[in-house]
């Protein structure tokens, strides 16, 4: 599996290339056909001629990151988010910048200088800046323009049986996607790796007007709040009690089918899946639902705590049971049809 | 109608489990071939050769999804659709396959502290497994409350928008072979993001959309400032947030009215949407207007409507659907 290349990769929604080429590289042998559309959107097709659903399968190749907006005139870069981060999680995280990887790191006023009542206040964007080390603007402007975006450095490891690494959200959908396409189904399959979900499922709708398939699966990373501070029925997902379907969320109500149907082959083969309990969120499966006269989606995610942050954490078993359930599942549209 | 409209908003239909109000029109419109699309919208043509006129009513109806079953057995929720917790604590609610529930609140030090994770629903369950038997988590309920007859005045649940369904069917089943081409649409989940009339919309293609659905009212005790109420007929929408109603098709209904001495209203309303929103923007567009039928309490447990505001949608809509268009 590529999880950890494809974690430790860098693609802020809109600057999916380095994400896009590593998959390109890792899908061609294994795939039929293999291209990109005008928005980005990578696509990998095996099975065109077969007969049966034409089937898609989903997911985002972006992160979440920060833009740079402005460079002080001493050197200091200003920022602001791409896609939904919690300022809170940035004070003192090192970045890279740009296509270039720029090393930088997240300033703010060291606890000796700040007053009391700083002390008690979390710092916005306005407050947070990124040092690169630069003496003034020139030489900042030398290593950065305004518009360049960062990325969090985190290195892919271990927390006992647990993962730790950036963007799980969703390379890990992509991991997934990446495994699948060197299966055999027998019916026409499209992996599309879609851009900008995190600025709005934006590149989903056009990857799905083009495909116009029978029937949709997105995967996902997904919110896991199994930690302290939250009860129990507030809880969204927990981690290694399998991958979790939503049967909804702001962007969608799964097709009802699909959900029995997939906890269906989930207990038949003894793959552990479990609901979503949560109703925040949207994924590109909102979109690709709606697509022209309508589309049977649903979507199904590996728990992630502390999501859109630096250090998020997954277990490797929720993910390789969404590999699995996702390849029965193909198996079973395949053979049964998507109305079954 | 009221017969009709009684059968029609006692049947469960929350948003995306719209099957037992779908399966209740197909009964009524026998003389049809219908469709059901991929996502569950119904779709019932009157061919014509002139003008494709797409006439859109929601079937579904707010409720709420289970999050969490707790040990004692007692189930949390949230909402589907627009729901205020402050209608929630004592009502009833009505799952899928029949299982009822109340619904509790957490004690609270003041009132103001409502929110929907201070309730929860019983079931009469003594424990989890006990519950798990009757609900799952990701399960939906609506709510219940019984059909009352007031006369010229109805109540029930779900006349959001169950109320434009009844005046749809009622619609496909009287009105004579005509010019233009009818494409009646029972939509589903409209009140989670207009999503069933944006599909269907693409399907249909149509040259002319009308959303038939609810309106709120201005015509009780220290009620918002708008000018429609009920029994003061059919409502033409002029805007909500989801469309500014095309002037064709507004002027159109209004000289409609006036020909066949239909009672109408004009609606302008500062919030909300209709599945006029989305259709009115499929493909390359479609001018699209609504017929709406005002309503009083709507998302609550007992919405209330005059059944003479019905029959004026009712003759509204034929009148356009027979009408001359461009």
């Amino acid at each position: 599996m590529f999880l950890k290349e494809l974690s430790e990769a860098r693609g802020v929604s809109s600057r999916e290339q380095e994400v896009r080429d590593l998959i390109r590289e890792y899908i061609k042998p294994h795939v039929d056909e293999v291209f990109t559309d005008s928005l980005g959107n990578l696509y990998g097709v095996k099975g065109k001629e077969k007969k049966g659903p034409k089937v898609m399968l989903a997911a985002h190749m972006e992160e979440v990151g920060l833009m740079i907006t402005s460079i002080e005139k001493n050197g200091l870069l200003r920022f602001l988010p791409v896609g939904g981060i919690d300022p809170r999680v940035l004070v003192s995280k090192p970045v890279f910048i740009g296509k270039e990887k720029v090393a930088g790191v997240i300033g703010a006023k060291a606890i000796h200088l700040q007053k009391p009542e700083e002390r008690t206040q979390v710092l916005g964007f306005d407050d947070l800046y990124i040092d690169i080390g630069a003496s003034d603007e020139d030489e900042a402007k030398k290593l950065v323009k305004i518009g360049d975006v960062a990325t969090f450095t985190t290195v892919f490891g271990k927390l006992g049986d647990l993962c730790v690494g950036k963007a799980f959200d969703d390379r890990a959908g992509c991991t997934a996607l990446v495994e699948l396409t060197k299966l055999e189904f027998n019916c026409p399959v499209y992996f599309v790796f879609t851009v900008q979900e995190e600025v709005g499922l934006r590149g989903a709708g056009p990857a799905a007007y083009r495909v116009n398939p029978d029937f949709c699966l997105v995967l996902e990373g997904t919110t896991a709040s199994d930690v302290a501070g939250t009860d129990e029925e507030g809880y969204s997902t927990t981690l290694g009690e399998g991958p979790a379907v939503s049967v909804m969320d702001r962007s969608v109500i799964a097709h009802p089918k699909v959900v029995g149907r997939l906890f269906r082959l989930a207990e038949e083969n003894g793959i552990p899946l479990q609901n979503k309990r949560t109703i925040t969120g949207g994924t590109d499966a909102g979109v690709i639902a709606l697509s022209r006269e309508g589309v049977p989606t649903a979507t199904v995610a590996v728990p992630c705590r502390y999501i859109h942050s630096p250090v998020t954490v997954m277990n490797q078993s929720d993910l390789e049971h969404m590999i699995k359930l996702t390849e029965l599942f193909v198996h079973d549209i395949a053979e049964k049809g998507v109305e079954n | 109608m009221k017969e009709l409209l009684q059968r029609l908003t006692q049947a469960y239909g929350p948003s995306g489990s719209e099957d037992k109000v779908r399966e209740i029109i197909k009964a009524e419109l026998p003389g049809y071939e219908t469709k059901t699309d991929a996502l569950g919208n119904l779709i019932v043509e009157k061919k014509g050769s002139k003008n494709k006129i797409m006439f859109s009513a929601h079937m579904d109806e707010i409720g709420i999804i289970v999050t969490h079953i707790d040990k004692e057995g007692f189930l949390r929720f949230d909402f589907v659709g627009g729901v205020n917790p402050f209608h929630l604590p004592g009502e009833r609610v009505e799952f899928k396959n029949g299982t009822l529930g109340v619904i509790g609140l957490e004690k609270l030090d003041k009132i103001s502290d409502l929110t929907k994770a201070n309730l929860y629903i019983d079931i009469g369950a003594e424990n989890k497994e006990e519950a798990m038997k009757l609900v799952r988590v990701g399960d939906f309920a609506s709510f219940t409350s019984p059909f009352i007859d007031l006369g010229n005045k109805v109540v029930s649940k779900a006349m959001d928008n169950r109320s434009a369904c009844a005046v749809l069917i009622k619609l496909m089943q009287e009105l004579p072979e005509t010019q233009n081409h009818i494409v009646a649409v029972f939509t589903v989940q409209e009140e989670v993001g207009l999503r069933g009339a944006r599909t269907a919309a693409f399907g249909v293609d149509p040259d002319y959309g009308i959303a038939l659905d609810v309106t709120a009212t201005g015509d009780t005790p220290k009620a918002m400032t708008m000018e429609v109420g009920l029994g003061k007929g059919a409502a033409i929408k002029v805007k909500d947030n989801s469309l500014l109603t095309h002037p064709y098709v507004k002027d159109k209904l209004i000289e409609l009215a006036e020909q066949n001495n239909i009672p109408y209203q004009m609606e302008v309303l500062e919030f909300g949407g209709t599945d006029a929103g989305v259709i009115h923007l499929s493909r390359s567009g479609v001018p699209s207007g609504v017929i709406s039928i005002p309503c009083r309490y709507l998302h609550g447990r007992s919405e209330m409507l005059d059944t003479r505001d019905l029959e004026a949608a009712l003759a509204l809509a034929k009148a356009f659907a027979k009408a001359d268009l461009k």
